[in-house]
């Protein structure tokens, strides 16, 4: 996994990662001008050699929904048969009242805001997303619905995959060493549920250093010994602090 | 004002730069924290902000494209920015100079990612010493790139002036308001484009090619200071032990 990390540099727009024949594992971060691929964002270049294959995992950008993406959205506004939900994309996303309900309502009869209204947190999944209609999400899923308990942190949506990390490794790290509930949603909202707020924060701190640090290899040791030293100086479990 | 001297005996300039010398450029990233990126560009006395936000949602659905991403930009001076005040009412020359600026901008922002979108980038010029559009250019395709929106290659500018029959590189506003021409270009230089060039003033065939030349050597000094500038913020990140 080191040695892995380690061939990852940093690129800028307009930046030759590499000249030969490689193939684009994602298109619209990297192009092609004769044998020169030019990286056309802040990220970090991937080079495989020997399957030639080539990657650039932005540093800096937007969400960009895609489709069967977990999501946490705000509602922004309640229509009559739907309501739109902020994502943290360029487009607001639809919610169907059938689909949030599950029955068909009629709006005569029936104000949608009695069920969510504006603020409302949602988690919900992205349904259909292509580039002729906005976003449609769906609750129709384990564990979606309406969110209400816990606390929300907001990072980067380009930093969500370390928070997963490789195979969900850090997303199991930071459950299993906090005992709180991850939910981590594409969008770059993280949903947590701690059992005291001492762990809480200490939860929110480590989400914080993997956004801060999220292009320095060796992050996940870093993040699980940043959580004991924390966990040991609040007295939650026993061990020396180290003094600087 | 009466004319300065604009080149002295000893060949060099009304302050002191040889004619191929930039003034000092100084670059930030990542100023503002509301903008989706941002960016603090100074080129000596001329001092630039420059915010994107987006790509974004467009109220007005007649502008909106159905493939691509629409760029609208902003140049604005600040009142404060020159001698005299500025009348904050955007002027005649200030919505020239948004078009100008958002189209040195176009050829190279990968605007088919997001279609349906717009992406707007606002320029402030807060202090004016002459090559505030290149200024801005350069500013402005910085705050893109920290706005992550993908760009075939940044966008450099630079000016070059003819001052008492000199070519001379990044011209200042003396020498702007009494050399005989002014002609900034914009430079992506990876990919080898050109995607201003202006020309204020009488120059011949051959001081053109050898103002584009010196424009040329000044956009990849300025580049690669913006690349350093773009790296820096990840570069001088420390790991907190």
């Amino acid at each position: 996994m080191q040695s892995q990390e380690a061939q990852r540099i940093l690129v800028v727009p307009g930046e030759v990662v590499v000249e030969g024949d490689y193939k684009i594992l994602t298109p619209s971060y990297v192009i092609r001008i004769d044998r020169k691929y030019i990286a056309t964002i802040v990220g970090l270049a991937q080079i495989d050699n020997e399957s030639k294959e080539i990657g650039v995992i932005p540093l800096e950008g937007c969400y960009i929904p895609q489709l069967e993406d977990i999501v946490i959205g705000y509602v922004v506004d309640a229509g009559l048969t739907s309501w739109e939900l902020d994502i943290r994309a360029p487009f607001t996303a639809t919610l169907y009242a059938v689909d949030f309900l599950g029955r068909p309502i009629n709006p005569a009869r029936e104000d949608l805001s009695k069920y969510l209204a504006s603020g409302d947190t949602v988690l919900a999944k992205v349904e259909v997303f292509d580039r002729n209609r906005g976003p449609v999400v769906t609750t129709k899923g384990k564990g979606l619905g309406k969110i209400v308990r816990g606390t929300i942190v907001e990072i980067s949506p380009v930093k969500v995959a370390r928070v997963i990390g490789r195979k969900g490794s850090m997303h199991q790290l930071l459950a299993s060493e906090t005992g709180c509930e991850v939910t981590v949603a594409r969008n770059g909202r993280i949903l947590i549920s701690c059992p005291n707020r001492e762990l809480e924060d200490i939860l929110v701190m480590a989400i914080l250093k993997i956004e801060r640090e999220a292009h320095i290899p060796g992050l996940t040791d870093r993040v699980k010994e940043f959580i004991i030293r924390e966990k040991v100086r609040r007295g939650l479990i026993g061990g020396e602090t180290k003094t600087d | 004002m009466e004319k300065p001297r604009l080149i002295r005996e000893d060949g060099l300039r009304h302050d002191g730069r040889r004619p191929d010398e930039l003034r000092p450029v100084r670059i930030s990233i990542g100023v503002l924290n509301k903008a989706s990126g941002s960016a603090l560009v100074e080129y000596g006395g001329t001092k630039v902000l420059a915010a994107v936000h987006g790509p974004r949602e467009i109220s007005q659905r007649h502008i909106l494209l159905p493939d691509r991403a629409i760029i609208r930009c902003r140049y604005h001076m600040l009142s404060f920015s020159t001698h005299e005040r500025k009348s904050p009412a955007p002027s005649r020359r200030e919505i020239e100079l948004s078009k100008v600026v958002r189209e040195s901008l176009e050829p190279v922002v990968i605007s088919e990612v997001f279609p349906r979108t717009a992406i707007d980038v606002f320029v402030e010029v807060i202090n004016a010493d002459g090559g505030t559009r290149t200024a801005a250019v350069t500013a402005a395709s910085l705050a893109l790139a920290d706005a992550g929106i993908p760009m075939r290659d940044l966008v450099v500018a630079i000016a070059v002036g003819k001052v008492s029959g000199t070519l001379v590189l990044d011209i200042d506003e003396a020498e702007d308001m009494y050399g005989e021409a002014d002609m900034p270009v914009a430079v992506a230089p990876s990919i080898g484009l050109i995607t201003l060039l202006q020309l204020n003033g009488v120059l011949s065939r051959e001081e053109f090619s050898e103002a584009l030349k010196l424009a040329l050597k000044g956009a990849s000094q300025i580049y690669e200071k913006s690349r350093e500038a773009l790296r820096d913020r990840y570069m001088k990140v420390k790991v907190e032990e």
